[in-house]
């Protein structure tokens, strides 16, 4: 029993597959390819990629809120909790969001309704989930502020009244008003300045801690996933390339594009005289290589790498790489 | 530089392999004409406006009854070899009638949008480019104007100016103007915010050729629809203005006022009503076709 | 040697509705010739405004701007005409910079147009010439903005502003809109141009991280006025003023196994409209005193190190006892 406990610990949250592709002109977007990822409880699991590299995808696939109209196939198996996600009707679903799972929005100022106060807005998610009257749902959503911050005389103002880090703390409130287990965080602090960045990033740092919160951050920055995550999954092209603790990505990063995203990164502790950027764009969506996503932008790619598809290999213990030289490379090591 | 990702190679179809000559220079009134020649849609529609304005004038030689000979024995006749569209309550030929009042309906339609477009964009660019003073000129004279329903404006302008064909197109004419001002003016706010309008600066533009070459260019595109569509309204407004006596005067057939007599036949002979109905529907709906296909082939963004 | 750019005492103030916005509050700096000198603070603190009103795209409310050793503060007409010759920008967002409905070829040449120093042959041959010098294959000629992305567009912009030959460039985050991969291919190409052309740069930036890579001097601004000035190196080895400890403690390392010690400063930035006198950051200052609520100077704490804050010495001490 307590071993099955464990087990189940150890995946709170597993995506198994996860395919997500859009309509688009007549043309198929392949957003999301057979991405998989597990996160334990109380954990964060960084999501790093580019613009276009299926991060909100992934997420919004999670939280089934992918657009009606363009999707065209979201196929996987999401377990939440041992529970198939995907599997859901839409009013389990509805139930699940916002209560069990939330979501934090990159622009604070288009997440919050214009023309309510923010305490109703909170109260709004608690009451929906809750068996509570209005009065305490109020309550809830003034210790809510209280929690991210923000003084609880300032409930009755409306979002207009705070500025922008004030409002993605509102926000924030919101998401974790209900207690949620998981916290989707897309890009949350990418909209604010650095020093109200550093107070955001302490603050959800301190509340996933009391809490014990399992989340997933999406940010395109790397910066920010040292100093919020445990795990990291690297995507490219709605893949994920790599797979890792945050040591195993930081210290030994296998692909060639995890390499060349630190190398083209200004370091705030090196001189250099040029950086190294990686050379070309990412793929079309619409039209992606046949083989290794990123093999016509690497300098190792050879005619096998552009010819046939990569799978993950584990190339130590827990830190997956799509690239078949780093997994040659991890074997060899090993002999 | 492996550069050749495939998001560029896309590009490359649509600038770089397309031979150069094919299409005239992007917004051009030659390449817009190639893009509506390429749009189906667009170029019924465009066939349908001209078919009915040739036949319109040339109506007269090749049918058998004018549009203003009464023949009571024939009042209310129904559709027949004869009379093609039937006869309207006083026996005159529908079918000649309709031919003839496309003379007014249409012009009345282009001539007084073509007015109240050409001051009301022309104001609405200098106040949102301008503000200050200007604008607030401009706009508050407007927002006088806009007070009044459109409709009870005009009636108020052609009581000054008079009855008759060109007082009606003035009355309309001026009344738009309101609206296509504001429009451009919010438009041409937005544009003027953007970057590339000061970067226009930086490089020495003048005030005119930005306003010309950089601000207009991208705040008309929504506009043209506008005219479209306020061309069929216009033809329509001008129909309200014949029915109480101020606009096109009877015997003309303007098609709005047909429909308005046979108002009161519409149950005993639908066919009075639907001929009318019909051309003003297909002309309304050619000119927002024609709208549409304009504004997709001024906007670099829907190239293909 | 006289420096290519003065700025001294400059000041922008906006009047609004609620009050005169001090975008711009007294700001002096010099840059030399063929350097890069990087302006960082958050948003709102006028850093933008600033590189606005020097290249004249804005009207100076008060202060001088000297360019090559003439004061150009007021010129017009012709001179403006020929000064903006010789300062350009280049801007944060590669998709509003660019007029969506002119294609990359009508947009390097419309600066070569208006000069009118080409004509016929010579035009697209100059055209040609920047559009290999920024790094735009010949078939993206006629490509218009939205069918490229963020990293070519930036190349566009940057063509269009060097088509003069200017001698003087702002750069209002050119990188901020790019990912990392991109973000570097446009910075090496900033760097390449300024050696091939000795081009000065006022590179205005929320990043640090870029800023250290890119400039050889730093301003920090805070809600429109400079708190510190110096070498890049020198700042990033020992800032002075607390509002630059904070910021650059704010950044997130990508070194997981040394965080930064960070010190989280309390509260947001103040409205710029009608501030008071004194040091406009005292509100948020862990070492705020009454003194601070005096008029700061910049002052020479080290040779060559500007700051304005009243405790410089004081704190500075305690911290290199600590």
């Amino acid at each position: 029993m307590e071993n099955n406990m464990a087990k189940k610990d150890q995946r709170f949250l597993s995506v198994r597959d996860l395919v997500v592709e859009y309509r688009s002109e007549g043309k198929t977007v392949h957003a999301v390819n057979h991405v998989s990822f597990d996160l334990s409880k109380g954990k964060t699991l960084g999501l790093v990629g580019e613009t276009g590299a299926g991060k909100t995808s992934i997420a919004k696939a999670i939280l089934r809120i992918l657009p009606d109209h363009s999707t065209q196939r979201a196929e996987g198996v999401v377990e939440l909790d041992g529970e198939d996600m995907m599997a859901l009707p839409e009013h389990e679903m509805q139930k699940l969001r916002g209560h069990k799972v939330s979501m934090i929005f990159q622009d604070p100022m288009t997440a919050l309704n214009p023309v309510k106060t923010v305490a109703d807005q909170i109260a709004e998610v608690v009451k929906l989930h809750n068996p509570v009257t209005r009065a305490e749902s109020l309550e809830r959503a003034k210790k809510m502020l209280e929690m991210v911050g923000i003084s609880a005389d300032r409930a009755g103002e409306y979002p207009h009244q705070f500025s922008g880090g004030m409002k993605q703390r509102v926000v924030i409130a919101m998401a974790l008003a209900c207690d949620p287990e998981l916290l989707i965080a897309d890009e949350p602090t990418t909209a604010l300045d650095v020093t109200i960045q550093a107070q955001v990033l302490d603050m959800i740092n301190k509340l996933k801690e009391e809490l014990n919160t399992s989340m997933i951050m999406i940010t395109h920055d790397l910066g920010v996933v040292a100093e919020t995550c445990d795990t990291v999954a690297v995507t490219y092209a709605g893949q994920v390339i790599e797979y890792g603790s945050k040591e195993d990505i930081f210290d030994r990063p296998s692909h060639p594009y995890t390499v060349g995203l630190f190398k083209a990164l200004p370091n705030m502790n090196k001189d250099a005289d040029r950086l190294a950027p990686i050379d070309g764009l990412p793929p079309d969506p619409t039209n992606l290589p046949q083989g290794c996503s990123f093999s016509p932008r690497c300098p190792y790619a050879t005619e096998e790498c552009r010819l046939t598809p990569v799978d993950s290999r584990e190339i130590a213990p827990g830190h997956f790489c799509r690239c078949i030289k780093a997994a040659a490379k991890a074997t060899t090591q090993e002999v | 530089m492996p550069d050749t990702a495939v998001k560029m190679s896309k590009g490359a179809k649509r600038g770089g392999q397309r031979p150069p000559k094919k299409l005239a220079r992007t917004g051009s009134a030659l390449y817009v004409w190639q893009r509506i020649c390429q749009n189906p849609l667009a170029l019924a529609g465009v066939i349908a406006i001209c078919v009915m304005i040739i036949l319109s004038i040339l109506s007269p030689f090749f049918l058998k009854y004018d549009y203003s000979t009464i023949d009571m024995t024939s009042a209310c006749a129904t559709p027949s070899a004869e009379h093609l569209f039937g006869c309207d309550e006083l026996g005159r030929d529908i079918l000649a009638r309709i031919l003839y009042g496309a003379r007014y309906t249409l012009s009345v339609g282009f001539l007084s949008v073509a007015i109240s477009a050409t001051l009301g964009i022309a104001l609405g660019a200098a106040a949102g480019y301008f503000g200050g003073i200007v604008d607030q000129i401009v706009m508050r004279f407007l927002d006088i104007m806009a007070a009044f329903p459109q409709l009870l404006l005009a009636i108020a302008i052609s009581a000054v100016l008079g009855t008759g064909f060109d007082k009606c197109i003035y009355a309309l004419g001026i009344s738009g103007i309101p609206h296509f001002a504001r429009m451009m003016r919010a438009n041409i706010l937005t544009i003027r915010g953007q970057e590339f309008v000061e970067a226009a600066t930086s490089i020495n533009c003048s005030k005119l050729r930005i306003i010309l070459r950089h601000v207009i260019p991208n705040a008309i595109a929504p506009l043209i629809v506008e005219v479209s569509m306020s061309i069929a309204g216009a033809g329509l407004a001008a129909s309200s203005l014949s029915f109480i006596g101020l606009g096109v005067q009877p015997p003309a057939p303007e098609w709005g006022a047909m429909l308005a007599s046979a108002r009161n036949y519409i149950r005993l002979y639908p066919h009075m009503i639907m001929f009318p109905g019909l051309f003003i529907m297909i002309s309304v709906l050619s000119f927002n076709l024609i709208g549409d296909a304009i504004r997709d082939a001024l906007d670099p963004k829907l190239k293909d | 040697m006289a420096a290519l750019l003065e700025v001294k005492n400059l000041k922008k103030y906006f009047p609004t509705n609620k009050g005169v916005v001090h975008a711009v509050d007294d700001v002096s700096f010099r840059l030399d010739a063929g350097k890069t000198m990087g302006v960082v603070g958050e948003s709102g603190c006028g850093k933008s405004t600033l590189g606005r009103t020097i290249i004249h795209l804005q009207n100076s409310t008060d202060g001088q701007i000297l360019f090559a050793g003439e004061d150009v503060t007021h010129v017009k007409g012709k001179e403006l005409k020929k000064l903006r010759e010789n300062m350009q920008i280049i801007f944060q967002d590669p998709y509003s910079s660019l007029n969506p409905r002119m294609s990359v070829h009508d947009t390097i040449v419309e600066p070569l147009i208006l000069s009118g120093k080409f004509k016929g042959p010579a035009l697209e041959k100059e055209a040609d010439r920047l559009m290999d010098m920024v790094g735009i294959e010949s078939r993206l000629r006629g490509a218009y903005p939205h069918e490229m992305d963020g990293g070519r567009r930036q190349r566009v912009g940057i063509g269009r502003a060097l088509a003069l030959n200017p001698k003087f460039i702002v750069c209002d985050e050119p990188v901020s809109a790019l990912d990392v991969s991109i973000q570097a291919q446009v910075l090496n190409l900033l760097m390449d141009l300024q050696d091939e052309f000795n081009l000065t740069y006022m590179f205005v930036t929320h990043d640090l991280s870029v800023v250290r890579h890119i400039s050889d001097s730093i301003c920090v601004m805070y809600l429109g006025q400079l708190v510190e000035t110096c070498d890049t190196k020198e700042l990033f080895e020992c800032q002075l003023h607390p509002y630059s400890k904070a910021l650059l403690s704010a950044i997130p390392s990508t070194d997981i196994h040394h965080p930064t010690k960070r010190i989280v400063i309390k509260g947001e930035i103040i409205s710029p409209i009608d501030p008071k006198p004194g040091c406009r950051f005292a509100a948020r200052c862990p070492h705020a005193c009454e003194r601070c609520h005096q008029p700061q100077q910049l002052e020479e704490v080290t040779p060559g190190h500007y700051v304005a804050c009243c405790r410089v010495r004081e704190l500075n001490e305690a911290f290199s006892r600590t």
